[in-house]
């Protein structure tokens, strides 16, 4: 190609409808006449006794066909299977207890949304909240709080792996070195949320699901036992369009048994789309971890083994696939490195968080996070040279196909030459040279360096890696990773391609018509592609879906598989007309010929079609040339064995990083001045996709980087509930990236290509964090970061901040957690008058900022009915308010309860009341609360200000009854009025 | 002065994509719910409902607007321009969309009608948008696929195309 | 995500909105551009029971130049205000400030009045009324009363409207001649609501910095005048007297950080333009 030539790549089939409007995603569908349209009650707590569930008012609202709970679901179907066999229950929505904020409650059926929500505003629940358990660790103590009471504790499965002689090994070490880190919980939240419709068909007892479903479809059979139908009697469709998914909409599948069974209770069509509050508290993320990796290395830097000790955190249930995420990478823990002896306690929690799935990377980031960091970590305390440890622990080139200590079998590769052309050709001199000028400036820079391998296609076997090899012999193996493609012949002699990929972006549509294309010497805008998935009337195998990155490497190959297989059989054909041997022919342009005489061509249309006109004609073939199904695997997966080695995935890619970052002096923002990654993914199937793929999960690993988290609050409520609260990052957040390729072909793939999709979501966290550390390094010293490297993590390292000037006290640190505060008021009143008041329900009605009611249960407790908020934000909540402690007229302990449909509070408050000289009193006041649900997921920020208005609030109604009761109401409507009337 | 009921539905009559149209809807209902499900043009999507990823945005009398943050009866009376009328004709693509595909400007493509429509009423509006301009824009939206850079060549290069055009006429 | 029900009024004058706002008090809310607003509305945290629109009214639409000020109509878009060419002279540092208010998007729908009444304490716009000496023009049925900002916010989304008043407009002094301005702010992103944000007006007889961001109101400090020498001191001084408090996006610490960095950047800007 002439340099000044732009390449071009071939435009994508999927993009004219889409950029048109045109898509066919799943909301995008039509509904069957008499949907109902559902919308979810979900816990506000994270732990508590789930006592009763009062509907009646909502089941009353017109428009409103249904509500049902947990009790209903479990009256025509079952829990979801669980990978490890555990006693617990995982149902997809709550019984008898709630274990996570956002957990399923109820389901409302309505004629539409609007109505659906207005129905869930009035539906009351009655919690016992118990101590939730939010740390990994902590959830391991033997008084930790208990998720699932049949367990008796929070582990789930707790393995260890021993490969060559670690123990030797270390006792060998020159040096030891270690490293503890925490990965967090993050998402790449597609921007097209779940969706399920759900049809029952009483006659056929049959279930009839469209969901944006992504796979794998191992989960097909969870689904179909928890509903309790045979397989064939669960037909699963996903939509031609999907928006988005890496990995995330794994996740819908307990949602399409839970709206499944409702349209069985309901026997109305029943719809669900999920809404974005919905999606961050409570459909899936990456796990968090806790991990411990010590390696023991020579002087050199040269690492002889390593051992790992990972405390994984699933959520609140042991949901299909997990523990996947722990296993997937257990064939290359030793990351690109040639470590022979191996180490691993691999242990599951439970906590009081949502259950978690797949999500792009899996399993990947949160292992090169804490190995890449060693590296780091090694290079500093043996004042080496990073560059030197990885280049002395790089897998040699000679030693490709490269089998793991634990077992994987690297495909092909050579790290040493891609490491070398990527720090030649990305020019890491001069970014060293970059970084010693900026610190000579006194500015804090610093270089990263990360390196990958990126396991693609999934070896359905190696999650059995969890079970002991014992386990396995009795529960039988599991191996392999079917793909299935479909290429059908009609009448005219087109062509339409069936897909077992679920695509959901990824262009799959166009590669797989261009290797059709290619095959039958036609233009590939001649070839129909398929994407929507009919478990009822394609092929499909439960390895299929989008997921490990197993497009390329497997799903193409089948494609190409069926079309060589019906291109032999037209070959045939076509030989037999031209009277030549099949091998001679070409097809090319529309026609196919014998290569020496290509006026003589046939119509390839007549060849193709001759089959479904005059099949008597045709010669003898080894199958029909109409339709044609591949269904392949790679005999290299197989089980894992006696010694718990497992070949976790196919095809090993790699990847290697590094950047430059500058920390800001005012901000403390980490921003990425240059970033260069190098790839070998093999045969290269389009380059523009492939770019697109590295450049997007580079995207999302910027995101885990800098600025995502799925957080929450000791109490266990979600903090994340909206885009402001989870910074997904826009154009401006994400810096250049350079990107090189170096190619060794798969030799294990049909087309030598492997996955590209995840590998920087696993490479790119840790070299932004290295390179952060390198940036601290001079000033601070080694340092132990926690993603997302937010400005103000990364200020806390910096010098100490400036005292405060004498007479100013330092204010109090809130860190997003719980309410607290402390005040005092001054009313003209005597102690015992405003006693008198606190004690009194109708007074209390006046006094209680935007009570419709106060109830007095009994001399020490009250039921209000109130309207709290600030500003616009309000909301009507009950609260049951309980006196203790009372020390008449000195001091109480007011200890109350919120709930209402904004969420949930919890408080606890002392008040004194102490006499003053000129006969008033003063009111000290002291609390301390909590808040969940949704008013602490999407309005976080308004809740220190707003607890601190309503008790002010009170406070001066309390002064006012008190003072003048008289002009009460004039004065408090005056009040109300300035206050913003939270009334 | 016109009340409108909540409780009731009610007509409301807008220009959308250049032909009147007529919809029936409570009060509350969302600008971008009634284009999907009222009147079918189910090309804007719905990502989030509180005005951040930027999936919903249409154009309303000339300006870009987010969908879900809109009333169905505020735009009584409007000119409303969704994804669907961008193209020039049905099988034809925009000078916009058709930079989107030779770039690979989008992947899944949820996210890529609110940002066609941002960008068309870039161009529209500032037909000499620089990339600061184009970057100022999109950073008004969420793509979660394409790490951006592809979209920002796509405008770039439709600013380009459109002004080589300009230049001819 | 769906609004609960409200009735909707389109009003077509500003007096048939004051007069009805006048008999429907807390029940009613005005909805301007809706940027804030709606999304409140579809998560429910707003349920106000009757939404009233008074964009269609042409008076609420217009920008007033002369008499020493800009006065805004409360339903003047933010996108309208900025597309002035003649902003950066009117006031400089609303052409500073405003491409910092969210996304072209949210700023083509979105109003001067709107943002002022949601009184979001990271907001910019209720940080440029502090920092400039503006007044809201507030209405009670024929009833006219001016508030500046000090007295206007009282807390986070907490304003001195009553209910029965709407924001008419808005009105900003101009500045004297010879005074400089800065602006800055630091968000999780851009177009994000500000973790902390510092306008700066600097004229011959003072210098003024106002911080949004971390007490629950805009927060305006002045100097008589303030030496180089003693700046750091001052800042520190300042960001020490605030109600700093940490959350998800940031420390305590940090916000104090940005007061000192970010304050002094700032202020450093506005000398730089005052003549």
């Amino acid at each position: 190609m002439a340099k000044d030539v732009p390449h071009q790549p071939m435009p994508r089939l999927e993009d004219a409808p889409l950029l048109t409007g045109r898509g066919q995603f799943f909301d995008d569908l039509p509904v069957p006449h008499g949907t109902l349209y559902a919308a979810i009650l979900r816990s506000p707590h994270a732990h508590a006794r789930l006592r009763a569930i009062h509907a009646d008012a909502a089941r009353g609202l017109a428009g409103v066909h249904s509500v049902l709970t947990g009790e209903d679901y479990a009256g025509v179907a079952a829990p979801l299977m669980v990978g490890v066999r555990l006693p617990i229950e995982c149902w997809p929505i709550a019984r008898h207890k709630v274990r996570y904020a956002g957990e399923p409650v109820a389901v409302v059926l309505a004629g539409d949304r609007y109505i659906a929500e207005d129905a869930l505003d009035l539906i009351e629940v009655d919690y016992d909240p118990f101590a939730p358990v939010l740390d990994p660790v902590e959830a391991l103590d033997a008084d930790a709080p208990v998720l699932h009471d049949e367990m008796g504790g929070n582990l789930g499965s707790d393995r260890q792996f021993t490969y060559g002689d670690p123990g030797a090994a270390f006792d060998d070490a020159e040096h030891v070195v270690d490293i503890s880190v925490r990965y967090p919980r993050n998402s790449c939240t597609p921007i097209e949320t779940y969706g399920v419709l759900a049809q029952w068909e009483p006659h056929g007892q049959s279930f009839d699901i469209t969901a944006n479903f992504q796979g794998p479809f191992s989960i097909h059979p969870v689904i179909a036992r928890a509903l309790q139908v045979p397989g064939n009697r669960l037909r699963l469709r996903t939509p031609e369009d999907s928006g988005g998914s890496f990995g995330v909409k794994q996740g819908v599948f307990p949602y399409i048994a839970l709206l499944a069974a409702c349209a069985r209770l309901a026997d109305r069509p029943v719809k669900w789309v999920e809404d974005r509050l919905e999606h961050l508290t409570a459909s899936v993320s990456s796990t968090n971890r806790a991990i411990t990796l010590r390696a023991a290395v020579r002087g050199d830097g040269r690492i002889t083994a390593l051992d790992y000790d990972q405390v994984e955190d699933v959520g609140a249930y042991l949901r299909a696939p997990e523990p996947a995420t722990l296993y997937r990478m257990h064939g290359n823990l030793c990351g690109a490195y040639d470590i022979a002896n191996l180490s691993v306690r691999n242990r599951i929690v439970m906590t009081n968080k949502t259950p978690t799935g797949l999500n792009r990377g899996f399993g990947g980031p949160q292992i090169y996070f804490v190995l890449e960091r060693l590296m780091q970590r090694i290079a500093a305390e043996l004042d080496l040279d990073p560059v030197e440890v990885i280049r002395t622990n790089l897998i040699p080139t000679d030693a490709f196909p490269y089998r793991t200590a634990s077992g994987a079998t690297y495909d092909s590769g050579d790290y040493v030459r891609a490491f070398e052309q990527a720090l030649k050709d990305g020019r890491y001199d001069a970014l060293v040279a970059r970084r010693n000028e900026r610190r000579a400036e006194g500015r804090m820079y610093g270089i990263g360096l990360s390196v990958a391998v990126e396991p693609s296609v999934s070896n359905m076997g190696y999650l059995s890696t969890v079970l002991t090899p014992e386990e396995r012999a009795r529960s039988g193996p599991k191996n392999g990773a079917q793909s299935s493609a479909t290429v059908h012949i009609d009448p005219v002699g087109t062509i339409t391609v069936q897909l077992d990929s679920v695509p959901q972006g990824q262009g799959h549509k166009t590669v797989a018509a261009g290797i059709v294309a290619e095959r039958f010497g036609l233009s590939p805008g001649n070839i129909k592609v398929v994407a929507a998935l009919d478990t009822s009337k394609d092929a499909w195998s439960i390895a299929a879906g989008n997921y490990a990155s197993r497009f390329a490497a497997a799903s193409a190959g089948a494609v190409c598989i069926a079309a060589d297989r019906l291109r032999d059989r037209l070959a045939w054909i076509a030989a037999a007309q031209l009277n030549v041997v099949p091998d001679d022919l070409r097809f090319e342009g529309g026609r196919i010929f014998a290569a020496g005489n290509p006026d003589a061509a046939l119509p390839f249309a007549r060849v193709a079609s001759a089959a479904h006109w005059a099949p008597a004609t045709l010669p003898e073939l080894d199958g029909s040339p109409i339709r044609e199904t591949a269904i392949w695997t790679a005999p290299e997966l197989s089980a894992p064995n006696e010694a718990d080695e497992i070949n976790s995935s196919l095809c090993h890619g790699f990847i290697f990083d590094f950047c430059g970052v500058e920390i800001d002096p005012i901000t403390h923002e980490a921003h990425i001045d240059r970033y260069v990654s190098m790839h070998d993914c093999g045969t290269i199937l389009h380059e523009g996709m492939v770019e697109g793929q590295i450049r997007g999960a580079f995207a999302h690993a910027i995101g885990a980087s800098l600025y995502e988290e799925y957080a929450y609050d000791e109490d266990g409520a979600f903090l994340a509930g909206t885009f402001a609260d989870y910074p997904v990052p826009t154009v401006h957040e994400i810096p250049d990236l350079e990107i090189y390729h170096i190619c060794t072909p798969s030799p294990v793939t049909p087309l030598g290509a492997k996955g590209v999709g995840e590998g920087n979501c696993m490479s790119t966290p840790v070299c932004v964090a290295n390179a952060v550390a390198d940036a601290l390094r001079p000033g601070c010293g080694e340092v132990d970061l926690v993603l997302p490297l937010i400005p103000a993590r990364i200020a806390g390292f910096l010098q100490d901040e400036p005292r405060a000037p004498e007479g100013q006290e330092k204010r109090r640190e809130t860190g997003g957690k719980g309410l607290s505060g402390t005040g005092q008021a001054r009313v003209d009143a005597a102690p015992q008058d405003i006693w008198d008041l606190l004690m009194d329900a109708d007074q209390l009605a006046a006094i209680i900022p935007g009570a419709h009611g106060v109830k007095r249960l009994s001399p020490t407790r009250f039921l209000a009915d109130v309207t709290l908020g600030v500003g616009p934000v309000k909301g009507r909540y009950r609260v049951d308010v309980a006196l203790s402690d009372l020390d008449e007229p000195r001091s109480a302990v007011l200890t109350g309860k919120a709930s209402g449909a904004l969420g949930t509070g919890m408080g606890e408050g002392r008040v004194t009341l102490t006499p003053d000289d000129a006969g008033g009193t003063l009111i000290g006041y002291a609390y301390d609360a909590s808040v969940g649900g949704k008013v602490a997921s999407v309005g976080g920020r308004l809740l220190d200000g707003a607890a601190k208005i309503v008790i002010g609030q009170f406070f001066s109604a309390l002064g006012r009854r008190a003072g003048d009761p008289t002009h009460r109401q004039g004065i408090f409507a005056r009040l109300r009025a300035r206050l913003g009337g939270a009334s | 002065m016109r009340r409108l009921d909540a409780r009731q539905t009610h007509v409301i009559r807008f220009t959308l994509n250049g032909r009147a149209v007529e919809a029936h809807c409570s009060p509350r209902m969302l600008l971008s719910d009634v284009l999907r499900g009222e009147l079918g043009a189910t090309g804007t999507h719905v990502g989030c409902e509180h005005g951040v990823c930027g999936a919903c945005t249409v154009r309303i009398d000339g300006m870009m607007a987010r969908s879900c943050l809109t009333l169905a009866v505020q735009v009584e009376g409007a000119t409303v321009d969704t994804v669907e009328g961008v193209a020039p004709a049905p099988g034809r693509l925009s000078v916009l969309q058709d930079a989107f595909r030779k770039h690979h400007a989008l992947q899944c493509g949820f996210c890529t009608a609110g940002i066609v429509m941002s960008l068309d009423t870039l161009l529209r509006d500032a037909p000499d948008a620089d990339e600061a301009r184009i970057r100022d824009v999109l950073s008004g939206h969420l793509c979660r696929c394409t790490g951006y850079h592809a979209i920002v060549q796509a405008a770039l290069e439709a600013v380009e195309t459109l002004r080589k055009e300009t230049d001819h006429a | 995500m769906k609004p609960a029900p409200f009735d909707y009024i389109r009003c077509d004058s500003l007096d048939e909105a004051a007069g009805l706002i006048f008999e429907t008090g807390d029940e009613a809310r005005v909805i301007a551009g809706g940027q804030s607003l709606m999304a409140m509305l579809n998560m429910r945290l707003a349920r106000p029971s009757v939404l009233i629109d008074f964009m269609n009214a042409e008076e609420t639409r217009r920008v007033e130049t002369g008499k020493n000020m800009l006065r805004i109509g409360a339903g003047v878009r933010q996108a309208e205000l900025l597309a002035r060419k003649d902003l950066a002279v009117l006031n400089p540092l609303l052409a500073k400030l405003l491409p910092w208010v969210g996304h072209p998007q949210t700023r083509a729908r979105g109003t001067i009045g709107g943002s002022i009444a949601h009184a979001d304490p990271s907001a910019e716009i209720p940080l440029a009324l502090c920092a400039l000496d503006g007044k809201v023009v507030l209405r009670k049925g024929r009833k006219l009363r001016r508030v500046g900002g000090a007295e206007f916010f009282l807390g986070m989304m907490l304003t001195d409207k009553a209910e029965d008043e709407l924001i008419e407009a808005v009105e900003f002094p101009d500045l004297p001649a010879g005074s400089g301005t800065g602006f800055g702010e630091v968000g999780r992103r851009k177009g994000d609501f500000a973790i902390v944000a510092c306008a700066a007006v600097v004229t011959k007889s003072r210098v003024r910095l106002a911080v949004g961001g971390v007490n629950d109101t805009p927060v305006v400090k002045d100097w008589d005048a303030l030496a180089p020498e003693d700046e750091a001191e001052a800042l520190n001084a300042l960001a020490w007297s605030l109600d700093a408090r940490g959350d998800l996006h940031a420390t305590a610490r940090y916000r104090r950080d940005l007061v000192r960095g970010l304050g002094a950047q700032v202020l450093k800007e506005a000398r730089a333009c005052a003549g």
